[in-house]
């Protein structure tokens, strides 16, 4: 066991400080979080800048245009970005994370030519159209179906949950070809350009009031077979490529991001008063702080412990739902205590009385998220114990 | 960096289960309890056997007599003491060891069998009393020496966990100075990170068990395991085990080698991580046991028993939260 970072390791990481040092002040002002044409351009400005810099597809493999980093590399690329303010990936996301290494891996040599530079360089925005309002944790139910004709694919249904469908070039889409076969080798795996005629998108509203994701509907949505990743009927197999592609690091950003936080809540537990006492002199709330500080290095622990499984073995151990399962609700305590700490000020989500209320009440809206998103807390404890504990399924 | 376990020791971790398994087995460990109690509730002989595997020389220095490996190897051995639920003063043994001088080597060689209790506790209450052949009080001064036999205690009649004997002192004697403020400081570091150590082979253990339990108890027609209601609790049990393991396995690296952490975040977190895994997957493997887990004949209460008389030595959950919240 050993937790010393090699010198290449550590040289890496002076380097991308030094062009983050650079970098960063040419980054233009933020959009406002519904702006999302200026959050798109703001995205694929950062990523432009990483493509220049020579950082784009950081953990992509070099032959198909990324950097080749090792897992532990790729860890201080996103310990570091994070550290430093930078852009997060953003609408980047489902491209370089998802559509980007499926396509690596289980696309043709011209749909790598054809697509991973654009994703690369920030010219192509992807969204992701696998679940549908009947197939959210049961994702292999999907329905949405695309009937062959001649040398086009006609898709007929519809996605939800689509991340930036408004501003996207792409959707990466899973849709039944075959309704009859057994639900897991019916689906097949498309690339849909966002313009094609038919495509309708109604932007879902949050519980926070904004619109984060959208449904999308296809009527009679015309894409020729040559856009089809993998073979017909074999789409589930190719998005099980995909989570292949995990190396431990999927929370590594917000990790970091939480303890930056937790020392904020500190510094305002010590300002705001309860009675004649700042909320610090509150044992039990500064407890709450104690050993939320705690869980955060033992899941930075428990980072490291994952990355350099999956830098041996060449694929993602079993650690990631474990880890999603303690990071997400660990995350909704730390903005359920930032709640606390703000007493009635969390009435508001905009900043009131000199209280960061605004960004702390939001973010604390969208935690409630973390439980829900890329798979429930309860799959992620049924994968834990059938895969991990070996305990049957429920029939 | 690699936080993963080397060839050397996986193989140290598993010679320690083996041997585990081979001298303390679940019939050993049950005679001792139901029907074969020693004094102090340690069994010489076995101690002297892990003394000669080198449980208490395992961090002396090669030169010195001892193995000489470091704080992450004890930590896989004292995991290993904590899932097979050794008995005794074991990680105060193990401290004593780095001594020196005739405590040290009395210690390292298992002659001398030696507790710890902390000078301003209250109540005190020393462990294993009748079996030590040293107490060491740890206080604002350092560690100071007293002979057991000078100890004016009165044996608890009814200790929580039958393991583990105690004695209830009105006032300790002032003893002789054997250790500065700062050795002091070491041990309880130190003694924080292995006896977190100790609760993770707990934790695991129990999971185990609860796991093991609910693949073959049926009702209703069906494993028990297969329902959701079950199986949460037993994968709750494992995420609790190994957030605890990176903790403290993350602490012990630590200690060995300070540029890569700061141990003052690394060791309240290990020691509280893995007493809360220790404690709660306690609670859990009771449930998940049923009618049957709220009885003597079931392993799981002396398991949950331990862990808690370990949640209370070297910090307990108050201490190491707000040893945390210090760091803010």
């Amino acid at each position: 066991m050993d937790l010393r970072y090699t010198e290449a390791e550590e040289s890496f990481r002076a380097e991308l400080r030094a062009w983050l040092d650079e970098a960063l002040p040419k980054l233009p002002p933020k959009p406002d979080r519904n702006d999302w044409p200026g959050r798109r351009a703001y995205d694929t400005t950062w990523q432009r800048m990483l493509f220049d810099a020579g950082y784009a597809g950081i953990h992509w493999p070099v032959e198909a245009g990324g950097k080749g980093a090792t897992p532990t590399e790729h860890l201080i690329f996103l310990e570091e970005t994070e550290r430093a303010g930078a852009p997060y990936v953003g609408a980047n996301f489902v491209g370089l994370l998802h559509a980007g290494p499926t396509i690596n891996a289980a696309g043709s040599e011209e749909q790598r030519r054809k697509y991973l530079p654009g994703i690369l360089s920030g010219e192509d925005v992807w969204c992701q159209g696998f679940s549908e309002p009947g197939a959210g944790s049961d994702l292999a139910s999907l329905r949405c179906r695309a009937v062959r004709d001649g040398d086009e694919y006609v898709i007929n249904g519809s996605k939800i949950w689509t991340s930036h469908a408004e501003v996207a070039d792409y959707c990466e889409m899973l849709v039944r070809t075959d309704q009859d076969a057994p639900k897991h080798k019916g689906i097949t795996w498309l690339i849909v350009p966002m313009d094609t005629p038919g495509i309708t998108i109604r932007p879902l509203e949050t519980v926070m009031g904004t619109s984060e994701f959208a449904e999308v509907f296809f009527d009679d949505v015309r894409v020729p077979v040559a856009n089809r990743v993998g073979d017909e009927n074999d789409g589930w197999r190719v998005t099980m490529v995909t989570l292949s592609f995990e190396r431990g690091t999927a929370f590594v950003s917000e990790v970091v991001a939480s303890q930056r936080l937790l020392h904020e809540l500190a510094e305002l537990a010590k300002k705001v008063t309860r009675k004649d006492a700042t909320a610090w002199d509150d044992v039990a709330l500064r407890r709450e702080l104690g050993h939320l500080t705690a869980e955060f290095e033992a899941l930075w622990a428990l980072t490291k412990w994952n990355v350099s499984e999956a830098a041996r073995a060449g694929m993602p151990g079993v650690g990631g739902s474990v880890f999603k399962l303690r990071f997400s609700e660990t995350k909704q305590k730390l903005y359920e205590l930032a709640h606390r700490l703000l007493d009635r000020a969390a009435l508001v989500v905009e900043d009131v009385a000199g209280l960061p209320s605004g960004d702390l009440m939001d973010e604390r809206l969208s935690s409630l998220s973390y439980t829900i998103a890329a798979g429930t807390s309860q799959i992620q404890r049924n994968i834990v114990g059938e895969r991990i504990l070996g305990l049957p399924k429920e029939r | 960096m690699d936080f993963q376990l080397s060839d050397d020791q996986r193989d140290l971790a598993t010679g320690v289960r083996e041997f585990c398994e081979g001298r303390f087995d679940r019939d050993r460990m049950r005679n001792l309890v139901d029907h074969d109690r020693k004094p102090g509730m340690v069994d010489k002989k076995l101690w002297q056997e892990l003394a000669e595997t080198g449980f208490f020389s395992l961090r002396v220095a090669e030169d010195e007599g001892g193995v000489g490996l470091g704080t992450a190897e004890a930590a896989l051995v004292y995991e290993e003491a904590g899932r097979a639920l050794l008995p005794g003063p074991l990680v105060a043994t193990h401290l004593a060891a780095s001594l020196g001088g005739e405590l040290g080597a009395g210690a390292a060689s298992g002659e001398l069998i030696v507790g710890v209790v902390e000078g301003d506790a209250s109540p005190i209450l020393v462990e294993h009393l009748d079996a030590l052949d040293v107490l060491l009080i740890l206080d604002e001064d350092g560690i100071r020496k007293v002979a057991p036999a000078d100890v004016a205690g009165t044996a608890v009649k009814n200790p929580v966990d039958p393991f583990t004997p105690l004695h209830h002192v009105e006032a300790l004697p002032e003893g002789e100075l054997v250790a500065d403020a700062e050795t002091a400081a070491r041990f309880r570091r130190e003694g924080a990170v292995l006896t977190a150590a100790v609760q993770l082979g707990i934790a695991g253990k129990l999971t185990e068990l609860a796991t093991q339990y609910a693949k073959e108890r049926e009702q209703f027609g069906r494993i028990i395991g297969s329902f959701q209601a079950v199986k949460h609790l037993c994968a709750d049990m494992l995420v609790r085990t190994e957030i605890a393991r990176a903790a403290v396995y993350s602490a012990a690296v630590t200690l060995d080698d300070p540029v890569v952490g700061d141990a003052a975040v690394a060791v309240p977190t290990a020691k509280l991580m893995a007493d809360d895994a220790a404690t709660r997957n306690g609670k859990d493997a009771t449930q998940v046991h049923g009618g049957m887990g709220f009885t003597w004949e079931v392993d799981v209460h002396l398991y949950l028993k331990r862990a808690w008389v370990h949640a209370t030595q070297y910090g307990d959950a108050d201490d190491n939260e707000e040893a945390l919240a210090a760091t803010l």
